[in-house]
């Protein structure tokens, strides 16, 4: 049977790891490198790293990490952030990275997602859907797509943009719920769940995950295929093999 | 210590096969030459990109690789790479393989999420070489919507269920395959890539 993936991220800045609280108030928590080393030893099943460096003559310094990273690692692993061209894509792939996730870029021009996914392949073109709820109160809830690292709304309905990406060819939907990004009270059931329900590629719930049952709740209500957590994972607040021995007494199927 | 060629055809990571490949204690050439084809221990197609693409780009050494490959050099095809060994795949129309193993690739059924992405069971039900020292049920990587179908029952050496059952380690002869990545598969998937480097020591 297919396990449920545990996904530890990285948000890396000029080389090195971070962790944004609500995508304010970096930290520095550790080299990329040597953290992805430890979590593959951890038993994570796969690595996203979120480059958050604002310029591009850093670039250099993120294709270093990836390059380091693909020597030292057994596991798959994920490049998102400011990619914004098919030439950036080609570089991160060819520099070791199995997939590259794409956000800002794809709203900008939606073709790109069809051509990156034609040229390099579905199973490596993850979209990053950075969701943050609107309105409120009663009737059916609703979710708009954010851009440029949550700093600007572009209109577009969530559930309707997973579906859209799906048909240009996205492989991976990674979902983030910016209303719980960092606040560690548990992924938004009601958004992963909707976002599950409405595409047949899997996705990967992210936003709010501070505690195994937070994880537990995204498998068994909010139909996740994988969980997206860093905060719990960088401190060492709960081990992810602690995670999955716990999923696993709950007839959850990961691997151990 | 034998020299392994990844075939260069396309775009992508290839880094991590290389990688995974000198673990498994293999000197690796990464190219695209006859020569260079000619001249190895063992040759391995690795998985990147759409069939088309990849059968196209495999042009220029066509030839050579199937001659090479009769000519008993082990080969080994990874994801991709192990769909361009059979008769013909159906991604995105009908294209005609290498047709070194007798089967096709087809799309798996929608009734489950597809790409079939993550760490799945590989049901070992034949004893191989390619699987010495590997659980059956051994979890490994996959990353594909496509698999092996109407297959040579006798090239299975494991299966996987998802949508459908499909072949996920082949060997026919000297051409072995799997439809998971084993140098994303940990420790496990780089015990496989061994076997196949001591198959090329030979």
């Amino acid at each position: 049977m297919l396990t449920k993936r545990i996904i530890p991220c990285l948000d890396v800045k000029d080389g090195k790891v971070v962790k944004g609280v609500r995508f304010e108030n970096l930290r520095v928590e550790g080299d990329p490198a040597e953290l992805a080393s430890f979590y593959e030893d951890s038993l994570a099943d796969e690595l996203v790293f979120l480059d958050i460096t604002a310029s591009k003559e850093k670039r250099r310094i993120l294709i270093d990490v990836v390059e380091r990273t693909a020597e030292e690692l057994t596991i798959p692993f994920t490049v998102g952030g400011g990619i914004g061209d098919l030439g950036m894509i080609q570089e991160l792939l060819c520099a070791g990275a199995d997939k590259v996730s794409l956000n800002t870029a794809a709203v900008r021009d939606p073709d790109l997602v069809r051509i990156a996914s034609d040229r390099f392949g579905s199973q490596c073109i993850v979209i990053a859907i950075d969701a943050k709820r609107i309105g409120g109160g009663s009737g059916r809830p609703r979710w708009e797509v954010y851009v440029e690292g949550g700093s600007k709304g572009t209109g577009l309905d969530a559930i309707e943009w997973a579906k859209r990406v799906e048909g240009l060819g996205a492989g991976e939907i990674l979902l983030t719920s910016m209303d719980r990004d960092g606040t560690q009270l548990g992924y938004d059931i009601e958004l992963t769940r909707a976002v599950c329900e409405a595409v047949n590629v899997p996705v990967i719930a992210s936003g709010g995950a501070g505690s195994p049952e937070h994880i537990l709740e995204v498998f068994e209500r909010g139909l996740a295929d994988a969980a997206l957590a860093a905060s719990i994972f960088h401190r060492d607040i709960h081990p992810i093999r602690e995670v999955k021995e716990f999923l696993a007494s709950r007839g959850i199927p990961v691997r151990l | 210590m034998p020299t392994v060629l990844i075939t260069n055809y396309g775009v992508g990571n290839l880094r991590s096969l290389r990688r995974g490949l000198e673990r498994a204690g293999a000197r690796v050439a990464v190219s695209l030459s006859p020569g260079e084809l000619e001249a190895s221990d063992a040759i391995v197609l690795p998985g990147v990109g759409a069939f088309r693409a990849a059968i196209e780009g495999l042009c220029a050494i066509r030839e050579t690789l199937i001659a090479q490959v009769k000519g008993g050099k082990p080969l080994l095809g990874i994801c991709l790479g192990m769909q361009l060994l059979l008769s013909r795949s159906h991604e995105n129309g009908v294209w005609d393989g290498l047709d070194l193993v007798s089967g096709e690739a087809t799309r798996l059924p929608g009734s489950v999420k597809l790409p079939h992405m993550g760490w799945d069971e590989v049901i070992v039900a034949k004893d191989s070489e390619i699987t010495d020292g590997i659980p059956s049920g051994a979890l490994m990587y996959f990353a594909h919507s496509y698999a092996p179908e109407h297959l040579d029952r006798s090239a299975e050496v494991a299966h996987t269920e998802y949508g459908r059952r499909f072949a996920s380690i082949i060997e026919h002869g000297n051409i072995f395959g799997t439809q998971f990545h084993p140098e994303k598969s940990g420790g496990l998937g780089i015990g496989l890539l061994r076997n196949f480097v001591s198959i090329a020591k030979r």
